[in-house]
């Protein structure tokens, strides 16, 4: 009788270990397969992004590339107006879009009341960030470029990718400020924090790292958006800057670069891809390479800030 | 620290790095301004204001450029089609429109509503060409018949295979190449070839990109296209040109520079236009600076980036046109014509 049941408890001990090695197997297998994922997509990357530096080395390395206006001779052609270009256009983008999406996060996480209105907005806030960018370039063509009459301008261009980017903003903040735990509202509360400044001081404070976040990986989004800006009539040739923005003389800030029309990286990377000669073929990879550059760049600074900011956190 | 206070304070140290990004590029460059402030008797506000075709933005790219390093006048350049150029133009966003096929009537109608009277200049020949796979041997002579039998419309889906154009020709599979319905390019063509404008079958490879258009038609044996000639200058080693008779009884000519200019190769040669605005050729004096640099100093540069520029006496005719200051298209009707005199396009504007 006690035998049957050493024997019977001994089978079950060899069942539960072959089912754990099972599983152990199968573990294994899964972080084999996500490993293998995550290398596939990698190598794919590194792979495009070393064929756009070996194919653009001789323009990368070359130092008048980042200091020539776009040219009709390959050699000659460099990025000056687009690299402008472009950091004005983000400039204009982050200055409009930040503090209006993360305004508009706070309200709808913090203040808005819960009902089917509130709930309507979540849903198309959260839609608008899959709309097609070509929609807001209609969109911009139409509002800012012909009934506020901005014109072909680098504030047309900023504010146009400041409203793609917005819905990132916003879903980005408020994600940041829902992972904030209740009890630390409730404590600031307990002590008797105002609404104010549960809001200033802890909220948004400790969620600071992921709204920075979801800022930059919505820049990055912009800097490499073409579709847009074509639309509000961004130029191919343009061999001046605007007026600098802060100058040696009072009043030391002018908004007359706002003004004034623009080229942006990916518009002259696509320009210089659809010459005829291979040799603007060599500009068009190294234009590309640099996007990517400052794209991974800009990724790894919101990497860092999050970081930064999240080490400095401490909650006791 | 207070949070707002730490997003402001990067806020402010992200504004001021980019501010002075930019700022720096734009000292690098400010000994130019500095320069060109008396320099120019235009004045530094002073911008000539281009928009248009894609076929016609190569010419005006390099006069652009060589316009601006001289008088140091400023030159902005776009693309946006011959059709989004217009529009622009038409709505008075742009002193010149550069245009790869004649002003439309409807083009016209918007034009004059807005009070906008144009100066319609010749500048440069094109010439489409057709061109197929170098392994393609029989091939290298064609008819405008047998054009139009491969990319009429009533070859959709039928024309599939070479020996069906030409019973001597292999039963090799055809694959066409093509630009996009919004082309002024493919406008031409239809109305050169198949002699209605957009007549064309829809069952091929459209790209607005040439490049495309060139590595499909090398990447195929059967393979057969059309765009400007200056991507076959380009692709020489990849691609082959076909020589285009008018009637089965001519000898096929190939494009050249000495075939168009003595106007054998036809019907493919085609004019591209710069549209001027009258009023900003009177009013504004950098216009009207940058358009005699254009008619003057354009020839090396249209050879440059391989278009041919016009005859000397057709070159003297367009200049006399623009000095004279003559409003209006040539073109009846706003219509498209295939092989059109200079002279007599340029007579019709009265």
């Amino acid at each position: 009788m006690s035998d049957q049941k050493v024997a019977s408890s001994l089978k079950d001990i060899d069942s539960v270990r072959t089912m754990i090695k099972r599983a152990k197997f199968n573990d294994h297998l899964f972080g084999m397969i996500g490993l293998l994922c995550i290398t596939l997509i990698l190598i794919t990357l590194l792979i495009l992004f070393m064929d756009l530096v070996i194919d653009g080395f001789p323009q990368l390395t070359n130092w008048d590339f980042y200091s020539n206006f776009p040219s009709r001779r390959a050699a000659r052609a460099g990025l000056l107006s687009a690299l402008v270009g472009s950091s004005l256009v983000m400039l204009v983008t982050f200055v409009s879009a930040v503090p209006i999406g993360v305004g508009a996060a706070i309200y709808l996480e913090e203040y808005a009341p819960k009902n089917w209105f509130t709930e309507i907005i979540e849903v198309n806030v959260t839609n608008l960030a899959a709309v097609p960018s070509i929609i807001y370039g209609l969109l911009a063509l139409g509002l800012f470029v012909y009934t506020f009459d901005f014109g072909n301008s680098i504030l047309t261009a900023g504010l146009t990718l400041g409203l793609l980017i917005l819905p990132i903003v916003i879903v980005a903040t408020r994600e940041s400020i829902r992972a904030i735990p209740v009890a630390i509202r409730e404590a600031a509360y307990a002590v008797g924090a105002t609404k104010g400044q549960v809001v200033g001081q802890h909220v948004v404070k400790y969620s600071a790292g992921g709204i920075l976040t979801g800022v930059i990986i919505g820049m990055a989004r912009a800097i490499g958006e073409t579709a847009p800006v074509i639309t509000i009539g961004a130029l191919t040739f343009i061999a001046f800057l605007p007026e600098a923005p802060i100058s040696t003389t009072p009043p030391f800030l002018n908004f007359e670069w706002l003004t004034s029309s623009f080229t942006v990286l990916p518009i002259q990377m696509f320009s210089w891809l659809s010459r005829p000669s291979s040799a603007f073929h060599v500009n068009a990879a190294a234009a590309g390479a640099i996007i990517i550059l400052v794209t991974l760049l800009m990724n790894a600074v919101a990497i860092k800030m999050r970081y930064n900011i999240r080490k400095k956190i401490k909650w006791q | 620290m207070n949070a707002a206070k730490l997003i402001l304070k990067r806020t402010i140290q992200l504004t001021s790095a980019i501010a002075i990004a930019s700022a720096l590029g734009a000292c690098s460059t400010s000994e130019d301004t500095t320069a060109s402030a008396d320099a120019a008797d235009f004045g530094p506000k002073a911008i000539v204001k281009i928009d248009g075709s894609s076929t016609v933005f190569p010419v005006t790219e390099a006069v652009a450029e060589e316009f601006q390093i001289d008088t140091k006048v400023k030159v902005t350049v776009g693309i946006s089609g011959t059709g989004g150029g217009f529009k622009k133009f038409c709505r008075g966003e742009t002193d010149i429109s550069g245009a790869s096929r004649p002003i439309k009537q409807k083009e016209i109608d918007k034009c004059k509503e807005a009070g906008i009277e144009f100066i319609e200049l010749p500048i440069a020949f094109d010439a489409l060409t057709v061109v197929i796979n170098p392994a393609n041997e029989f091939a290298k002579e064609m008819t405008v018949a047998e054009l139009k039998t491969i990319w009429g419309p009533e070859a959709q889906e039928t024309i599939i295979s070479w020996n069906q154009v030409n019973p001597a020709w292999p039963d090799q599979p055809l694959k066409l190449f093509g630009p996009g319905a919004d082309s002024g390019t493919f406008d031409y063509f239809t109305e050169a070839v198949v002699g209605k404008s957009k007549s064309s079958r829809g069952d091929f490879t459209a790209s607005e990109d040439d490049n495309v258009l060139v590595t499909g038609v090398a990447g195929d044996k059967g393979g057969i296209g059309y765009f400007g000639y200056a991507y076959y200058e380009e692709n020489k080693d990849k691609l082959s040109a076909v020589a285009i008779s008018e009637d089965a009884g001519k000898a096929g000519v190939l494009p050249s520079k000495e075939s168009i200019e003595d106007g054998t190769y036809t019907p493919l040669a085609r004019p591209i236009f710069i549209y001027v605005k009258k009023s900003a050729a009177e009013e504004k004096a950098h216009v009207k600076a940058f358009v005699d640099y254009y008619l003057a100093n354009g020839r090396p540069l249209i050879e440059e980036v391989k278009y041919v520029p016009l005859p000397a006496e057709d070159q003297a005719a367009v200049v006399a046109h623009w000095n004279a200051l003559k409003t209006g298209t040539g073109f009846v009707g706003g219509k498209s014509e295939v092989g059109v005199k200079i002279k007599d396009l340029l007579d019709r504007v009265r």
